[in-house]
């Protein structure tokens, strides 16, 4: 299933038609640019040891990073992975007869991840195994196989299973991130939609315009994204097609078309729309664009995301003096307020389990991402920069993407949901903000 | 939806009062300018200096004091449509005393100009969501919409547009830039 996912991705890239495009300027053409550089900031104290042996090779590999390196940095990158440098390896094995678990305890690791990789005509085998050095026991042993370009996703693949198999949560190294640039000044200012691995690399281009690009969301499916785009000269809702460039306009009412958020069946899409008069929200089957309204105030309602039960909404409202976040129970119900904290809380999103709700809290002076026990009603400000902004969830809801900003440029930040761990994901040119994170895709 | 209408009624004519309120302020204003301006003409007896045998200057010399005060009012609002920029404090839309004389002068451009028409641009500073902002920077185009519509311009005439913080006037993080960020702007076309 991996496998075939994949090729057919590559595949499909490569022959990218030119579809007649309503705008401006284009995708995959484009290629990579301005690249995010990845930034460990800080590690959580718990994290677990484990040793990810260097994969032994037989036949030719493609240059660039090894797979054991793109693991090591994977798992290093969670949070909650300590990986032993290879150089204080006592030995480097490849399979099972040649793992000595004294050593690796010796060593203080609990986990020993080792594998082989074989080249076999345009496409590379991986067989692995990780075992629980205490109990001396394998726990996983596998194969996947990729064509040779696309090393990095066997090195994500690897990562997902090996980070499930030992926490039991699905791992989401092979998921996507989308975000926007921004470059040049005045006139040169450049706005560009891209999609990269969560590590920030293999960045591609899908849209650059000289208006604002904003509020990219991720279909269920992984397969597009619905966007804010000022290119006709106000905000207007597009969902665009990743695989073919296609893009069709699907909110160009008067006044604001925003806030795209999906449904988990990928079939509508909840906005923000103020044809009707001031901000309210609103969700359009995709298929017949029928509109239904969900609020009905003189406030500001908007940046609605669904529940994890896919039943009700969570947005924000000013309609009590200043944002703040509601939940409607099922369309129609009154909306119930969440948040109490501070005079300024917005942006809300639900965590994929519904334990919490993160969002945009100002405390001080400053902005910071907190989310809200939604059992308890405790609320926890979990980032330590400050200016943070768009708080997006990992769908395993172990991690959180959101923007800030270092030394007065806009960066990614990633924090595990508790706020114990983070990395950052500056870009290499000009900056870089409104993170999306992607789905699992199988 | 009664809650939105009585909102709007309520907002509507609160602007009218305070219009009515402004436009009273501004005519005390215009006198005490013209005050002493008059003054001056007549001192220097402004009708003997232009009003010679001749007859040349005539022009000058036979304005009535109505309609001097027309020219000079003219002159006046045209100063006063100078200023397109109106600014806003942090999550309000709440126009600024200070704006409401220029906004009427716009306001009247609008209604003596009917072909005339003009976008208003809404904008935020960065601190918060981009997308409240962006319903923030509406909020506060739509503000100014309905004061010029109440101070005699129509509906047909304005177009708004809401930027958000996507475009700052002013680059930076500090309150200064803050400031000059929320703002509206009026682009007559």
């Amino acid at each position: 299933m991996f496998m075939k996912s994949r090729s057919r991705c590559s595949g499909s890239f490569l022959k990218t038609p030119v579809i007649a495009c309503l705008v401006l300027f284009l995708t995959a053409s484009l290629g990579a640019r301005a690249e995010l550089l990845i930034r460990i900031t800080e590690g959580a104290g718990s994290a677990i040891p484990i040793a990810v042996v260097p994969f032994a090779e037989s036949g030719s590999m493609p240059a660039g990073d090894k797979v054991g390196s793109i693991v090591q940095a994977d798992l290093t990158m969670s949070g909650e992975f300590r990986p032993l440098e290879p150089s204080k390896m006592l030995s480097l094995p490849s399979e099972r007869s040649e793992v000595y678990f004294r050593d690796w305890r010796m060593l203080g690791q609990r986990y020993v991840l080792v594998g082989q990789l074989t080249r076999n005509g345009d496409r590379i085998q991986a067989r692995y195994e990780l075992f629980d050095v205490n109990q001396e026991k394998r726990i996983l042993g596998e194969t996947a196989a990729v064509p040779a370009s696309n090393l990095r996703s066997l090195g994500h693949h690897i990562s997902d299973r090996v980070y499930e198999a030992i926490t039991g949560a699905p791992g989401v190294f092979s998921t996507k991130l989308a975000y926007i640039t921004v470059s040049g000044e005045g006139e040169q200012t450049r706005y560009r939609l891209q999609v990269s691995d969560v590590d920030g690399k293999r960045s591609k281009v899908r849209l650059e315009s000289r208006e604002p690009i904003l509020s990219p969301a991720w279909s269920p499916d992984g397969k597009k994204l619905a966007y804010v785009s000022f290119e006709t000269g106000k905000p207007v809702i597009f969902v665009h097609e990743l695989a073919t460039g296609e893009r069709q306009k699907v909110a160009d009412f008067p006044g604001l078309n925003s806030a795209p958020a999906w449904s988990a069946d990928g079939r509508s899409l909840l906005m923000t729309l103020s044809r009707d008069g001031n901000a309210e929200i609103y969700r359009m089957d995709l298929a017949s664009r029928n509109l239904t309204r969900l609020t009905d105030h003189w406030a500001i309602d908007t940046e609605a995301a669904w529940d994890h039960a896919d039943r009700g909404i969570y947005f924000t409202s000013d309609r009590s003096g200043g944002p703040q976040i509601y939940h409607m129970e099922r369309p129609g119900a009154e909306p119930r307020r969440i948040t109490f904290g501070s005079r300024y809380n917005a942006r809300p999103r639900p965590s994929p389990t519904g334990d919490y709700v993160y969002y945009v809290h100002q405390r001080d002076s400053t902005f910071h991402i907190a989310r809200t026990n939604l059992e308890t009603g405790e609320e926890t400000v979990i980032t330590r920069t400050g200016s943070d902004e768009s708080p997006s969830v990992a769908p395993n809801g172990r991690l959180l993407i959101y923007a800030t900003r270092q030394n007065g440029e806009g960066v990614l930040t990633v924090v595990s949901a508790d706020g114990g761990a983070a990395y950052s994901l500056p870009a290499s040119e000009g900056e870089v903000r409104e993170p999306a994170w992607g789905p699992v895709t199988r | 939806m009664k809650m939105s209408f009585s909102t709007k009624a309520f907002a509507m004519l609160l602007s009218a009062g305070l219009v009515a309120g402004c436009s009273s302020t501004g005519e005390n204003m215009e006198e005490g300018a013209y005050g002493s301006d008059v003054a001056a003409i007549d001192q220097d007896g402004g009708s003997t200096v232009y009003g010679g045998a001749d007859g040349s200057g005539v022009s000058a010399s036979e304005l009535t004091d109505d309609e001097r005060r027309a020219a000079q009012e003219q002159a006046e609002q045209e100063a006063l449509r100078d200023i397109t920029t109106f600014y806003f404090d942090f999550d309000t839309s709440e126009i600024k005393p200070d704006a409401r004389d220029v906004l009427v002068a716009h306001a009247r451009y609008l209604a003596d100009n009917p072909r005339q028409q003009v976008r208003l641009e809404g904008h935020a500073d960065e601190r918060g969501t981009k997308e409240y902002n962006l319903a923030l920077g509406e909020r506060r185009a739509n503000a100014v919409q309905r004061f010029l519509i109440v101070n005699g311009a129509s509906r047909g005439q304005i177009e708004t547009v809401s930027y958000g913080e996507e475009k700052p006037a002013v680059r930076g993080s500090t309150e200064s830039a803050w400031a000059q960020n929320r703002r509206v702007e009026l682009v007559f076309q």
